[in-house]
This record gives structure tokens, sequence and C-alpha cells, in this order.
């Protein structure tokens, strides 16, 4: 594998692992409790 | 696959994606709440459109930042992170509602603003410090009395929201027009000159504003969906860069930043010699040795 194939797999495993840490954390949880509700900032009231 | 199939691949998208049909009647409940929420759309999608199924990723990248108990957002981050190293700018061209609001904004039949280079390039890097300091730096410093912080971007400047939850939403539910105020007359006007500027402008919100896209950006030349110019069949025409749409020149740089990976280029290369490659694979427009061959 190239220099920049490695690079790539290097990225994309430590995203994967990021993603994973988050969610055993409960960081998904947050985004559905944020997502679930009419967020007043997005909407324009604040 | 041509221009048709890119726009019918869009549309279906923001259908699949906003398919909650029930956040849409009136008095209805408000939002979908199911698990899907649990995980962020890979484009600019806001999580108050009421039929969103997905959440928005800027959105949920503020939001972590701003929470009371700040965490490091390695899930939001993560994702992001692999989206932008599997496709990058992909997403832009692709799977985005408010990319396809834009492109079907500049089809309406007006003459057509072609930005000078010496603006549109410093005017480029506007969605970068967007991103810096909106997204990231303000929301992460930036403390209330509560000890929250504040989504800047959001707040003060996302017309994603305002178009796709914030009209609906005040449509629908009377008990929120009360609370109408600066803020959302504010995010109004920054939409309506948003939309003016899309049907003068191919995707002005992508090229200077959109801080999801300047993210993405900043995986194009290590992502696996990559773009490769054969140089030695390359006649250096010109056709692909009177073909892209996002001012890009893909001979020189095939991956640039501002590729929102849309094919426009590679449909009008007379020779094949532009393609994208899949992990160094050759995809569209077909394999040029056996081509060649035939
Ligand atoms: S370089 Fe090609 S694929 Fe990229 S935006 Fe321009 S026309 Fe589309």
């Amino acid at each position: 594998m190239k220099k920049r194939g490695w690079l790539t797999a290097a990225l994309l495993a430590a995203a994967l692992a990021m993603c994973a840490a988050g969610a055993a954390a409960g960081q998904a949880e947050d985004v559905l409790a944020k997502a679930a509700r009419i967020c007043m900032e997005c909407i324009g009231l604040g | 696959m041509g221009r048709r199939a890119r726009k019918a691949v869009q549309a279906a998208w923001a259908v699949l994606t906003n398919g909650w049909v029930r956040g849409f009647l009136p008095g209805g409940p408000a939002l979908y709440e199911g698990p899907l929420k649990r995980f962020c759309v890979p484009g600019m999608n806001c999580y108050s459109c009421p039929g969103a199924l997905g959440a928005c990723p800027i959105g949920a990248l503020q939001a972590a930042l701003t929470a009371r108990h700040r965490k490091f957002p390695f899930y939001v981050l993560g994702y992001l992170m692999a989206v932008g190293v599997l496709v990058g700018r992909f997403v832009c061209g692709w799977l985005c509602l408010f990319g396809l609001i834009q492109e079907l904004l500049y089809k309406i039949p007006t003459p057509k603003l072609r930005i000078p280079e010496k603006v549109d390039r410093p005017l480029r890097l506007v969605k970068y410090a967007v991103l810096a300091v909106l997204v990231i730096g303000l929301p992460l410093l930036y403390r209330t009395g509560y000890g929250a912080g504040e989504p800047f971007f959001c707040k003060y400047v996302c017309p994603v929201g305002t178009l796709e939850g914030g009209v609906p939403q005040v449509l629908l539910n009377s008990v929120l027009r009360p609370a109408l105020g600066w803020l959302f007359r504010w995010k109004m006007l920054l939409l309506i000159l948003c939309v003016l500027a899309s049907v003068f402008i191919y995707r002005p919100f992508c090229r200077y504003v959109c801080p999801l896209g300047a993210f993405y950006s900043l995986f194009q030349k290590v992502s696996v969906l990559r773009m490769k110019v054969e140089t030695s069949a390359c006649v250096d025409c010109g056709a692909c860069r009177k073909a892209c749409p996002m001012n890009v020149d893909p001979r020189r740089t095939p991956n640039s930043a501002e590729c929102i990976r849309c094919g426009a280029c590679v449909q009008n290369c007379p020779t094949k010699a532009l393609a994208f490659t899949l992990a160094g694979k050759r995809l569209a427009p077909g394999n040029r040795k056996k081509e060649r061959a035939r």
C-alpha cells in the first residue's frame, strides 16, 4: 500500500474508534436527546 | 451516472431522510423521537425539520460542545471524520438536501453571476472561519450564566435550520408564533439573502459558508473515493474546467477542496481521462484499458 493508503486507513481506523468510544460513553443518547426535541436556536426562537 | 441520476439520488435521499410524514400534520406529534435520531445524516439537515429521521451533524457537534458537563465529542467527530475519509465532499454533491435546494434555485432562468477569482478565492476561506469560530471556538469557550454554551452557528447563522426547521415549525405550530422576535427576523433575512444568491450563483452557501463542507474538504486528498486524471490521455481541451459548476480545474487539482464530486467533468471529458476511483480502483466512466482494447 502507498503512503497515502496507509494514512487513509489510519484515519479511518481512528474515526471508527472515536465513534465507538463515544457511543460506549453514551454520546449517541445525547445526540438522540437533542434531536428528538425542537431546537429553539435552530428555528430562530432563541 | 448522469446529471439526472444525480438529481434522482439527491431527491430520493432527501425524501428518505425526511420521511416522517406525521411531523407535517398540523397539531400532530411534533418530531420523530425514535432510535434513528441517534445517528447523524451526512449532509446539512436540520433535526427540527418536521420530517427529519436523523440528526444534523453540525447541530449535534455544537450540542456536545455547549453541554454544561462538557465531554470531548468523540461520537460526532468520529462520525464526521469517517464520512470525510470515506467519501469527502461527495456528500455535498449527492446527499445534501440544502445543496439540492440551491441547485434547483439556480435553475431559475436569469442571467448568472460568475464571481471573479480575485474575490472568489478569499471568500471560499470564510467557510473555514465559520467552522473554526462559530461551530467550534465560540460554542466551546463562551459560557452563559447557567454554565452552558451557545450554538453560535445554529442560533445566529444557519439558513438550513430556518428553512427546514423554523419556517415549517412556525407554520404548523401556532403556539410558537407569539415567541417570534428579532432573532427569527434576522435568520429569515439571512435565509432570504441565501435564496436570492442561489438564483444567481451556483451553490453560494456551499462555496462560502457551509462548515460541514469545510470539514469534509479537509479529507479530499486522502479519501477512499477520489478522482484521478490519466495525464497520458488528457488532451488539455479544457472541457472539464468549463463543465465544472464549482470553478475547479480538475486537470490540475482533481481532488480540490472545492470539488463536490458531481461528476460533470467526468461526463464531459472526451477522452475519458478523468475518472472516479474507489480505493484506487477506477469507477465511472469505465476501465480505459478495456475500452481501448475494444
Ligand atoms: S471537479 Fe468535476 S466532479 Fe468536482 S465539482 Fe467540478 S465538475 Fe464536479
